[in-house]
């Protein structure tokens, strides 16, 4: 889900840092209340090997592929929301930086799209509620059942809502032309079973822990009373429910059915969503009157307002001269080497 | 050589190359940092069917390899995962957007085309100029570089760690999955059994020694920050260097070249 920098309008791309900074400065400014230094090591080390940890392959049962960990759901749930948040800051940085993977202007939008969500909406609206709720009972076995709950339905929706994202973003940016219920479709269903298959394995590490240490993890309590034993059948059983209830819910909205995601974002111009939205029917598509929209809102906000996108939508060379200059250029680049190659050879004797 | 050491390799890799010496290493960080910003931000902001303004972007990166002696194929050869991706996105415009647009020799070019052209080249464009700021530019010396621009001192403190604990952790967990894959052969990945116990018994080491780290940490006199080594003053070249390249990158942004060119030899 790492977006490229070639994916993004200069607009979009600083929105999405200015958003990610802000959450980021919240974060610092919590754990710098927290005061608790010692957490800087543990967060480094725990990012560390999420980074790490994401490149192992788990078997998925049955099927001949294999799947991943979901890094946010993890580390909020060891770290806490705030240092989780930070720690995917980092991973994602490191990424960028030294294995391309998401480009250097899009950073704040892949923080927001995987950090953000996986952070902060999956722990304030799903870890937390489902460990303290009283949900599957008492005891130890319904502590392990919230546990495989949250995390699924953690992963499921953080990554639906990152997907959802990626699609905003690039859509805004108008650099696609595939239109935007197309992206949708291709994008929800894809990440649909990437979060389910994530969810499970961030579920079983987290359990692993909860049965050795579990006053690592956030809101778990240490020494649950014991009774309510369950199977680890059962569990799984519960998970499957869930898992299934979200994940067709999810799918029926956003996959099988892209109009139906049209219709919440389009349908409904006459109680004036599609205003409150900003974009409008037409805007879909080949023609992409978002993507004028976010030339204009770009034009607005963009750093470079006087080399605005008026002409952009011009064609490059009606004439020939244009392909002629690009030839050159690359023959510029070619002499370039060539004298660089030059010049080391005379160097190195 | 498993997915984890070929990281570890990729790793080893840039911090050999930025510890090289050239005319583009010896650039103050802070330079290199802006000038690349500067450059990424420039060559998004080009008009989807802007191909022929956009290609001169591309003596920039050819001349930074030239002068700092960073292999063009070192590059090519870690983004061969990433260019795949950013091209597919562009892949489906050339459906969508069929209109003729120019005629080479008879042969209509739809718009689609060229706005497929012009994000891959725009995708390359952003990917080699970042390459080149990790290649000529150690960890250490952008951490320095983030903390002058004011970057947060915890984030920047928590990213060199990270980095330094991404060596140790990935190569404890190459070995382990080596180890693994030797006990289970034709196995493609961890098998169901061991899906918590395998990452979670490393995950709960390493935050035990995190602590333990901590500690010595303190006794070496730590204090909240690290002092950096000292990075040189941002001398003049430097400033000269960065507001060239702004300038630079802004008169190709708004001076067609590639036209220009064009228009002196066709008529």
């Amino acid at each position: 889900m790492h977006m490229a920098d070639a994916l993004l309008a200069p607009a979009v791309a600083a929105t999405m840092y200015v958003a990610s900074g802000a959450a980021a400065g919240v974060s610092i400014h919590k754990l710098r209340k927290d005061d608790e230094p010692q957490k800087l090591p543990v967060m480094a080390v725990t990012a560390a090997l999420v980074f790490a940890g994401q490149m192992i392959n788990y078997t998925i049962p049955g099927t001949g592929s294999s799947g991943h960990m979901c890094g946010g759901m993890l580390l909020s749930a060891l770290l806490g929301p705030q240092a989780g948040f930070l720690s995917m800051i980092v991973i994602l940085a490191i990424q960028c930086l030294f294995f391309a993977d998401g480009g250097l202007m899009a950073l704040g939008a892949n923080i927001w799209n995987m950090a953000f969500y996986g952070c902060f909406v999956g722990y304030y609206l799903i870890w937390r509620p489902i460990i303290r709720s009283g949900l599957f009972g008492e005891g130890k076995g319904a502590e392990r059942a919230r546990i495989i709950a949250a995390s699924v339905i953690g992963c499921v929706v953080t990554l639906q809502l990152g997907a959802f994202s990626v699609v905003l973003e690039t859509s805004l940016s108008g650099i696609t032309e595939l239109p935007f219920g197309a992206f949708v479709a291709l994008m929800q269903p894809i990440h649909l079973a990437i979060g389910l298959v994530e969810g499970l394995v961030t579920a079983a590490v987290l359990l692993f822990v909860y049965e050795s240490r579990p006053e690592l993890l956030q809101d778990v309590q240490a020494e649950p009373g014991e009774g309510g034993k369950r199977s680890f059948a059962s569990v799984i059983a519960v998970l499957a429910v869930v898992a299934l209830l979200v994940g067709g819910g999810l799918s029926l909205l956003a996959s099988s059915n892209p109009d139906g995601l049209e219709w919440a974002l389009f349908g409904n111009a006459e109680e004036g969503y599609s205003e409150n939205m900003g974009l409008d029917e037409e805007s879909f598509g080949i023609e992409s009157a978002a993507a004028e929209k976010a030339g204009a809102i770009q034009e607005a906000t963009s750093f470079l307002p006087d080399y605005a996108f008026a002409d952009s939508d011009t064609p490059v060379g009606t004439t020939v001269s244009g392909v002629v200059g690009s030839a050159l250029v690359a023959l510029v680049a070619v002499l370039i080497s060539l004298a660089g190659g030059f010049f080391r050879r005379k160097k190195n004797g | 050589m498993n997915k984890m050491e070929k990281a570890l390799h990729e790793l080893s890799e840039m911090d050999d190359l930025a510890a090289q010496d050239s005319p583009v290493h010896r650039l103050h960080p802070t330079a290199k940092l802006l000038s690349t910003i500067a450059y990424i931000a420039v060559v998004v902001s080009f008009g989807k069917y802007q191909l022929g303004a956009l290609a001169p972007m591309l003596l920039w990166p050819v001349l930074l390899f030239q002068v700092s002696g960073v292999s063009v194929r070192t590059c090519f050869y870690k983004l061969r995962i990433v260019l795949p991706l950013v091209m597919a996105v562009g892949l489906f415009n050339p459906f969508y957007d069929r209109a003729p647009m120019l005629y080479l020799g008879g042969v209509a070019v739809s718009g689609g085309v060229v706005s497929m052209l012009t994000l891959m080249l725009k995708g390359l464009l952003c990917l080699m100029a970042s390459f080149l700021l990790m290649a000529t530019t150690g960890i250490d010396s952008l951490c320095a570089s983030l903390r002058r621009l004011h970057v947060p001192g915890m984030l920047v403190t928590l990213l060199l760690l990270t980095y330094r604990y991404v060596g140790v952790m990935t190569e404890e967990l190459a070995v382990m999955t080596d180890a693994y894959h030797l006990r289970a052969p034709g196995q493609k990945g961890i098998h169901v059994s061991a899906w918590g116990s395998f990452l979670g018994q490393l995950l709960l080491r390493s935050m035990d020694r995190a602590q333990e780290l901590y500690g010595s940490m303190l006794l070496r006199g730590y204090h909240e920050h690290f002092h950096y080594a000292p990075v040189r003053p941002f001398a003049l070249p430097d400033g000269v260097y960065t507001l060239g390249c702004a300038l630079v990158f802004l008169l190709l942004r708004r001076v067609d070249i590639s036209q220009l060119l064009g228009s002196l030899l066709v008529r």
